[in-house]
């Protein structure tokens, strides 16, 4: 009796401060960046990554986020590039498939707009990072759009003759985007 | 002087002669270059002297609509006089066509043409590698179709110097004249 009376009182305090958004649809959702080669921007993406997104936005400094990116999926933008950077000067896929973004705190910025500070692992190095994003509700969607600028050298990404920042920048812009549901019961 | 080119025409002349030689072997060179930072280098230089030869093209154009070039000489019969008159028009076609197909190429292969890394032009057609496979046949195939008008162009001009011993070449390069 008394469980019961908890888990009711669990269930009040849930249904009191929002819906929890937990479901991320691959569909939706998007890992794209932006490099620049000799002054040109181009585009590429990560088609594969899993996303652990708890979301309530209702108190959204609540929110975690885990994302486990694919880094042998990548779309650098044509075919010879994407040869090129799983190799050991980029990526290593070999020895580093994966990377990954661990979400620590979100702060609230005003007018819809929010900061993740988390921790991101590239090529076996992690740092603290911060990322900026909006939260728009659509019904019993919520779409998560954020964009910052990550410096590659920094996870040593492009080293030996790749290093040349005059060729390929060392900053690249990262645009994420994440259509995340409520659990059905 | 109205048997020779106008200043303007002949430095128009000499600086795409210059720039073409310069980004025809480049791009002869370069395009099977395995990826690595040089060779995206090169392709941004190859991009950046091809555009300037496309705006010194239009530039000739421009002249070329208000400055009627020197007549030729009366000493050449008809069927030459056409010939050298197709094979300009031609060759003022190819130095816009050839420079456009790469721009276009490089837009369908997804990498947009910064001018000196600074000036970015629009992609007039998005990324499509159908598109891009096409467009980089039809800029081989006008790049080697211009050499072959190119060599025929200087023989045609080293000919009228040295066999018919006209004024040909001296209209387009005037210190020859001087020559004995």
């Amino acid at each position: 009796m008394r469980h019961l009376l908890l888990i009711l009182l669990l269930l009040a305090a849930a249904l009191a401060s929002g819906t929890e958004f937990t479901v991320t649809r691959p569909q939706q959702s998007s890992i794209a960046f932006v490099s620049k080669q000799m002054g040109v921007p181009v585009e590429g993406n990560f088609r594969k990554f899993t996303a652990l997104i708890t979301v309530n936005p209702a108190k959204p400094e609540a929110g975690t986020a885990r994302i486990e990116i694919d880094l042998g999926s990548i779309d650098a933008g044509s075919a010879e590039a994407n040869e090129e950077v799983i190799g050991k000067a980029w990526f290593d896929t070999q020895n580093h498939p994966t990377a990954s973004f661990v979400s620590s705190s979100v702060s609230n910025l005003g007018k819809g707009r929010y900061d993740v500070a988390g921790k991101m692992t590239i090529k076996g190095k992690t740092l603290d990072i911060k990322a900026p994003f909006t939260l728009k509700q659509q019904g019993d969607t919520l779409v998560i759009d954020g964009l910052f600028p990550l410096k590659r050298l920094d996870y040593g990404i492009g080293t030996g003759a790749w290093g040349d920042t005059g060729v390929v920048a060392d900053e690249v812009q990262i645009r994420f985007r994440f259509t995340v549901v409520a659990a059905k019961n | 002087m109205n048997d020779r080119y106008t200043r303007t025409a002949i430095l128009l002349h000499w600086a795409t002669a210059l720039l073409i030689f310069a980004a025809f072997p480049l791009g002869v060179y370069m395009h099977d270059l395995p990826l690595s930072p040089h060779k995206l280098k090169l392709f941004s230089w190859h991009k950046w002297i091809g555009i300037g030869i496309l705006l010194l093209a239009i530039l000739r154009v421009l002249w070329r609509s208000s400055h009627r070039p020197p007549p030729l000489p009366d000493t050449m019969p008809r069927w030459e006089k056409i010939a050298a008159q197709s094979m300009h028009y031609l060759l003022y076609g190819l130095i816009l066509a050839v420079p456009f197909s790469g721009w276009l190429m490089s837009s369908a292969k997804g990498f947009q043409t910064v001018w000196f890394g600074v000036l970015p032009l629009p992609d007039l057609v998005g990324k499509n590698k159908e598109l891009g496979d096409l467009l980089r046949e039809a800029h081989e195939t006008l790049n080697f179709l211009m050499l072959g008008l190119v060599l025929a162009h200087a023989g045609a001009a080293l000919k009228h110097h040295l066999i018919e011993r006209d004024d040909i070449l001296a209209r387009m390069m005037p210190f020859l004249r001087k020559m004995p």
